[in-house]
């Protein structure tokens, strides 16, 4: 499942992409962490604010930076159903 | 008798009942003023983030897109400047918006009312002016910031400016509409509960440093201290104010119970308008990263014909008050 942060570079940006690395350091997960600062990708998911979390492809974090367990919560209910 | 009545109380008790301050000292009447002026900001910051928050969950920025890309000029202008009232502006999300109202056909200048009116009329800053001076700055606050949005977005507009934009923007046409999911009344209190907090938990230490200066100068510093140097006499003190604003967007929370305190010191109400909205309106990290989407000289535009609207409101309050 690939996980990506997008955001337009700034620090709340960053911090979600620190948040999102710990949450799945702290998940034990393999998955993969991707931090995308293209703003045009954002828009193409038709989503116009960042920072954005993404996994497979969908934003399920638009906007703003909840917790890390939040964050973990978030990964696991969306990894689920199409890991494997 | 006030609705902060009973605030009142609670700040008489604590400063000559719990820390025992001998009444009429000029330390119990800056002890006093804080913990009054503290609690009540809390209190509004509170209900009235909580209930802008309600309302926004009705409006997310695919939604305003949407109606704005049906608009045209003037209404559209009118339209986006009021929901740029509900809308918060983080520098963060500055470029994404740009780009998702210009690709999706808003109109330039319709998008510009937006760009200015969202961060100038910013839930917390008007909080704070609600707080600090009362609802009828407060009103005069969002109608001039309001004016300034609809006019700059129009002036911009007929400038003709889609030039100064940089070209990778209109090479992009969006196809994608997200799935934006209905929100249950439960989704909406939690997102605003969660936000409302956010919102504490960034700006308590600006406004306890701001009340806190605050509190001192209305407790040590003359009444009228000011007047001398930014009275409504001096031609100077609204541009001057106006630049000094620039820089300190970040600080908004902060800067304005200081204010509120340096008008009470002889600073005149226009010039404090012309600063605060220069603090909220013109900010330096937002002209930066919108040098991603647009030419600098697009942007020296936008500051200058907004710079313009908040000299006029200033020398025109100034005029106008008192």
């Amino acid at each position: 499942m690939k996980i990506q942060v997008l955001g337009s570079g700034c620090p709340t940006c960053k911090k979600l992409y620190e948040s999102t690395l710990q949450a799945v350091e702290e998940l034990k997960s393999n998955d993969e962490v991707e931090y995308i600062t293209d703003v045009q990708k954002i828009l193409e998911m038709g989503v116009m604010s960042s920072p954005v979390l993404a996994i497979g492809g969908k934003a399920v974090i638009v906007g703003s930076v909840p917790n890390v367990e939040k964050i973990k919560e978030i990964i696991q209910k969306n990894s689920g159903s199409e890991d494997k | 008798m006030s609705i902060w009545y009973p605030i009142e109380l609670l700040a008489n008790w604590l400063t000559y009942g719990v820390f025992s301050i001998a009444h009429g000292t000029l330390l119990a009447e800056a002890v006093n003023f804080f913990i009054f002026d503290t609690v009540k900001i809390f209190i509004l910051i509170s209900v009235i983030i909580f209930a802008v928050s309600i309302i926004r969950s009705f409006l997310p920025p695919e939604k305003i897109r949407r109606i704005l890309s049906h608009k045209y000029q003037f209404t559209g202008n009118i339209l986006a400047a009021l929901f740029g009232i509900v809308t918060p502006f983080c520098s963060c999300s500055a470029v994404p918006l740009f780009l998702g109202f210009v690709e999706a056909g808003v109109p330039l200048g319709v998008t510009f009312s937006f760009l200015v009116a969202s961060p100038m009329i910013n839930e917390v800053a008007l909080v704070l002016l609600l707080g600090m001076f009362g609802w009828k700055v407060a009103l005069i606050y969002i109608i001039s910031g309001l004016i300034i949005a609809i006019l700059a977005g129009i002036v911009i507009g007929k400038l003709k400016v889609e030039g100064l934009v940089e070209e990778f923007v209109y090479n992009h046409k969006i196809n994608a509409t997200a799935n934006i999911t209905e929100m249950s009344w439960r989704d909406r209190a939690n997102y605003a509960k969660t936000y409302t907090l956010d919102i504490l938990k960034k700006v308590w230490p600006y406004i306890l440093i701001g009340i806190g200066i605050g509190a001192w100068i209305h407790g040590y510093v003359p009444t009228d201290f000011l007047a001398r140097y930014a009275g409504r006499d001096k031609w100077y003190a609204v541009p001057l104010a106006t630049l000094i604003g620039i820089p300190l967007y970040s600080n908004a929370a902060g800067v304005i119970p200081l204010v509120s305190v340096l008008t009470e010191k002889g600073v005149a109400m226009g010039t404090t308008l012309a600063f605060m909205m220069a603090v909220t309106g013109l900010s330096l990290p937002e002209f930066m990263i919108l040098k991603k989407v647009m030419k600098t000289k697009l942007i020296l535009i936008f500051a200058t014909v907004v710079g313009i609207g908040i000299l006029f409101t200033g020398y025109l309050f100034n005029f106008v008050l008192r």
